[in-house]
């Protein structure tokens, strides 16, 4: 079980139906694209769970650095009035 | 119009014992993803034995069902091809045996699917977009063997010369298989050959592997005569079944 230790491994997002957005449904190792559609399609969508499959290798996903957190997200917690809250809603508008 | 009971019979064992070989794999494959798409792939072509196997239950009229069928014959009653019950071996050789049913099975059902007999043609159509898949599946680890390592090159290539034997009585046309094609009730095997042939020729070239020399076939699985292993591998299937007749999850 531990032959693929050295294979890279793929994040995987599934859209579930037309018009919906692709989800990260989890990651799996595979030597190369090809191996990434299809193991993920075995694993991810044996239930009926999707209609569209991206694999994208992790190595090339850059992410935030969680020691920079307070940096990055602490600055927006006191800023309310970004939130559209304080709008009153007239009642005609059904969906907004 | 209804296709023979041995016809039917010798499609579903084919399913069942490559169901059964591929099954064998479980929790041994190199990988967990390999595992699981294994698995995949056999649980496919079981699906595809049970409804076959439903329908030769009733083509025989003597009230046997799929179990009864499966778990209930003996050796020589089992009509598979030769090929199917070989044993995995190494994952390279699971994989051409894989590759060469695949490549056979697609063609067949694209016939299929237009046999006159109308239950026989729902069941190919279904199992057209199953086979499929397979094929992609097999023919891109084929590739991935053969132009890979130096050791998994020799070991594609091992594989390819000692299954190449069994390929001869995927396209030998039986007596059965003459009046099944004259019905329209199926294709006749050597019509398969040619397209067969040049899809594996085509993914044997990406793969750098060379095809072997044509082998004349000695086998006659279609015909309940097997080889040494099979016998084994229907032990390990109905041991449970006959121990315990008739048992449920």
């Amino acid at each position: 079980m531990s032959a693929n230790r050295d294979w890279p491994l793929y994040e995987i997002f599934i859209r579930a139906r037309s018009g919906l957005d692709h989800k990260h449904v989890g990651s799996l190792h595979a030597t190369d694209a090809r191996m990434a559609i299809e193991h993920a399609r075995d694993l991810y969508t044996r239930r009926q769970e999707g209609v569209s499959i991206w694999a994208v290798r992790s190595a090339d996903i850059v992410a935030s650095d969680p020691a920079e957190a307070d940096a990055l997200f602490e600055p927006a917690r006191d800023k309310v009035y970004r939130h559209p809250t304080f709008y009153d809603i007239p009642e005609e508008v059904k969906t907004l | 119009m209804k296709a023979p009971l041995h016809y039917v019979l010798h499609l579903a064992d084919s399913n069942l014992v490559l169901a059964q070989r591929l099954g064998e794999w479980v929790g041994h494959a190199p990988a967990l993803e390999e595992d699981l798409g294994l698995a995949n792939v056999s649980l496919d072509l079981l699906g595809q034995a049970r409804l076959l196997l439903a329908y030769a239950g009733e083509l025989e009229g003597k009230g046997r069902d799929e179990d009864q069928l499966a778990f209930l014959r003996e050796e020589s009653q089992y009509l598979n091809l030769t090929l199917v019950e070989q044993p995995n071996g190494d994952f390279a050789r699971t994989i051409v045996r894989q590759f060469l049913f695949d490549a056979w099975q697609s063609g067949l059902c694209e016939a299929l699917q237009h046999s006159r007999d109308a239950r026989l043609a729902a069941i190919a159509a279904k199992a057209l977009k199953e086979t499929r898949y397979h094929l992609r599946y097999s023919g891109g680890w084929l590739v991935r063997l053969g132009d890979g390592t130096e050791a998994s090159h020799r070991r594609a290539q091992e594989a390819l010369e000692r299954l190449w034997p069994y390929v001869d009585e995927l396209f030998a046309s039986e007596a059965l298989d003459r009046e099944v094609a004259g019905a329209g009730l199926g294709p006749d095997p050597a019509a398969l050959e040619p397209a067969w042939s040049a899809r594996v020729n085509e993914v044997l070239a990406q793969a750098t592997l060379a095809r072997p020399a044509h082998a004349p076939h000695p086998w006659h699985g279609k015909q309940g005569r097997h080889g040494e292993h099979l016998g084994y591998l229907l032990a390990e299937m109905q041991s449970l079944h006959r121990a315990h007749p008739g048992a449920r999850w």
